[in-house]
């Protein structure tokens, strides 16, 4: 590559990273602002007085602690499902052979791309007589089988060599301990994208709680930045101030794994 | 340890037949090896004995139990696979120990053992690497030991020599001899590779497209072969096999035969059967001679060191040991008793 080249690449790239972080410069400093100050035309690039004060009010008003308790038990209760079945199905999909396994696999796909809204309201329904609305089982139980995960799974079950499979079987091994034992130690850097995405998921996850809870005390976090949006008007400040808190979590996940992160979305992007 | 009978064992991978109806009695104790060119069915025969395919039709019996439809882990029966197959996440150490665990063995035998297996195929120092560490024939050495540790009744080798260097697999070989001289163990090995055959075993069984043609000890099958197919796969290089009606000088044992003579029971004469060199080849103690013959290529070989100056082109006279020629029919390929 040419300086220039190089020059023009590096000028772009900074470009775009400051237009991606703009809004969360703007999160921030109106999470800084007083009321009056956040909503003057023209806007303020640098709060002129710091407004520490809007987040203990946002925690005041609304119970983000309970909220940050909701995500964190969704979260985990997600995760550990997600991992458990999409083990078990991986498995199922990639070593054992069953008449009709490559039709059943497509089907699977083919969910992926039912979107949201679409089941929506049966979800509702069958939440409704299972008695479960409002309930933390809401929230985790149809999530805890996540079929992009499967997939990821099952690409990497399918690098394993049979011959693995068969010598372990030789070797004594029950089809689970060869799952436990073998496979999955083989694959842990799937596993962990897998526990990232969930986590994530889980945390971002806003219109499902939203329509399956009505009580402060199972809604998740996402739910809880809605109680500042109200019909009549917005309190920019405070909301400002607690999509901050919630986006810390994300932000440190993201830190500690990042390099994890974006090379499984990429490998996903080039496999999926 | 333990016997193993193989009846009447058919095996159909949809409408291909890979194995035709193939029996086989393996003695208590015995190296027996199925040797045939690649496809030949003699790894699904290997893999039927296993467990980890169930034959179409016919029976398995490892000692005096049937097993034909039973899991490989109740055989008890090791596999060592060409492709080694080692669990690449575990130490040496573990891989070895890993049948063991299975079993739910005690800690400290399990260590007892390790090392005494270890020490039996000289890789102690070994022992902490994972697989990805090791050369290929390091990692063969491990799996042997993961195979051995269980003291199962019956070890299966699918060609676990393939993989090596050349130099590398005559070596292994002759440990592989030397821990079946030790353990006893009956063995069944695979190969199409005929001199790992003849050194390693005990017996050979000849198979070609799913079907047995021979079963012997190894000089038994190289001097009394049944048919020209199983001459020619035993013996390096191949034996000779010319159509009888093509040759004036083979016109004496008939029409419909083909004739077989080995390498060296062909000699250099003053005067006789007129051949063409087109290739000489010095391997050392002995030169292989690639003469044509009308169109046919015939080999000779001799430990006359004088040969090696011919040049290709040179004509050449042989002379065929009457006594060492083998009669096949032409149209069965089948051996026909001439001595």
């Amino acid at each position: 590559m040419t300086r220039t080249k190089a020059i023009t690449l590096y000028v772009l790239l900074v470009l775009g990273s400051l237009l991606a972080l703009l809004p969360f410069y703007w999160m921030i400093t109106t999470s800084l602002k007083s009321p009056v100050e956040a909503v003057r035309f023209p806007p303020t690039m640098i709060p002129e007085n710091i407004v520490w004060q809007n987040y203990p009010e946002a925690l005041r008003v609304a119970p983000f602690g309970r909220y940050f308790f909701n995500t964190i038990i969704i979260a985990i209760f997600t995760m550990i499902g997600v991992l458990i079945t999409s083990s078990l199905a991986a498995f199922t999909f990639t070593f054992i052979k069953f008449r009709g396994r490559e039709f059943l696999f497509i089907s699977f796909l083919a969910m992926m791309m039912v979107p949201l809204p679409v089941y929506i309201i049966p979800g509702y329904l069958i939440l409704a007589r299972l008695g479960w609305l409002d309930t933390y089982m809401a929230l985790i139980v149809p999530w805890v089988v996540n079929i992009f995960s499967i997939f990821l799974l099952r690409q990497h079950f399918k690098s394993i060599p049979i011959s693995i499979f068969e010598s372990a079987m030789i070797d004594g091994c029950s089809s689970f301990q060869f799952l436990t034992k073998i496979a999955l130690p083989m694959v842990k850097p799937a596993l962990i994208t897998i526990t990232i995405f969930s986590l994530i998921g889980s945390w971002n996850t806003f219109i499902w709680p939203l329509v399956m809870t009505t009580s402060d005390a199972i809604r998740p976090v996402q739910v809880g930045l809605a109680y500042f949006m109200q019909e009549q008007s917005t309190d920019y400040t405070l909301l400002s101030a607690a999509s901050t808190l919630v986006i810390i979590p994300v932000i440190i996940i993201f830190f500690i794994f990042q390099r994890r992160i974006i090379s499984s979305y990429m490998k996903s992007g080039v496999k999926g | 340890m333990s016997s193993v009978k193989i009846e009447n064992i058919t095996k159909k991978f949809g409408e291909v037949v890979a194995v035709k109806d193939l029996s086989l009695d393996i003695k208590e104790g015995e190296f027996i090896v199925l040797l045939g060119p690649s496809g030949c069915g003699k790894t699904t025969i290997l893999r039927i004995v296993a467990g980890l395919e169930h034959p179409t039709k016919g029976k398995i019996y490892i000692g005096s139990k049937e097993v034909t439809y039973m899991r490989p882990k109740e055989r008890n029966v090791a596999m060592v696979f060409q492709s080694y197959s080692l669990y690449p996440h575990l130490s040496a150490y573990d891989n070895i120990a890993f049948p063991l665990r299975i079993a739910k063995t005690n800690k400290d035998r399990i260590k007892k053992h390790v090392m005494d297996t270890a020490t039996l195929l000289g890789i102690n120092d070994l022992l902490h690497k994972k697989p990805r560490e090791l050369s290929g024939g390091q990692r063969q050495r491990v799996a042997v030991g993961r195979a051995i540790i269980r003291e199962p009744s019956v070890f299966l080798f699918d060609e676990p020599l393939s993989n090596l260097d050349a130099k590398l697999r005559v070596q292994m070989r002759a440990e592989l001899a030397r821990l079946h001289n030790e353990l006893k163990v009956t063995s069944i090995y695979v190969t199409h590779d005929q001199v790992e055959a003849m050194t390693l075993g005990e017996r050979i069984a000849v198979v070609k497209d799913g079907i047995l043609l021979q079963v012997g000890k190894p000089m038994e099958i190289y001097e009394d072969p049944k048919n020209a197919f199983v001459a020619s796969f035993l013996g390096s290089p191949a034996m000779n096999l010319l159509q009888s009606e093509k040759y004036k000088f083979l016109s004496k044992y008939g029409k419909d035969k083909i004739i077989g003579i080995r390498p060296e029971d062909i000699s250099i004469v003053k005067s006789g059967i007129e051949a063409t060199l087109d290739v000489a080849e010095m391997i050392g103690s002995e030169i292989i001679l690639y003469l044509k013959l009308e169109d046919e290529t015939i080999i000779v070989k001799t430990d006359s060191h004088t040969y090696a100056e011919l040049k290709p082109g040179s004509k050449v006279n042989l002379k065929l040991k009457e006594d060492r020629i083998y009669l096949f029919s032409a149209t069965t390929e089948e051996r026909i008793k001439n001595n």
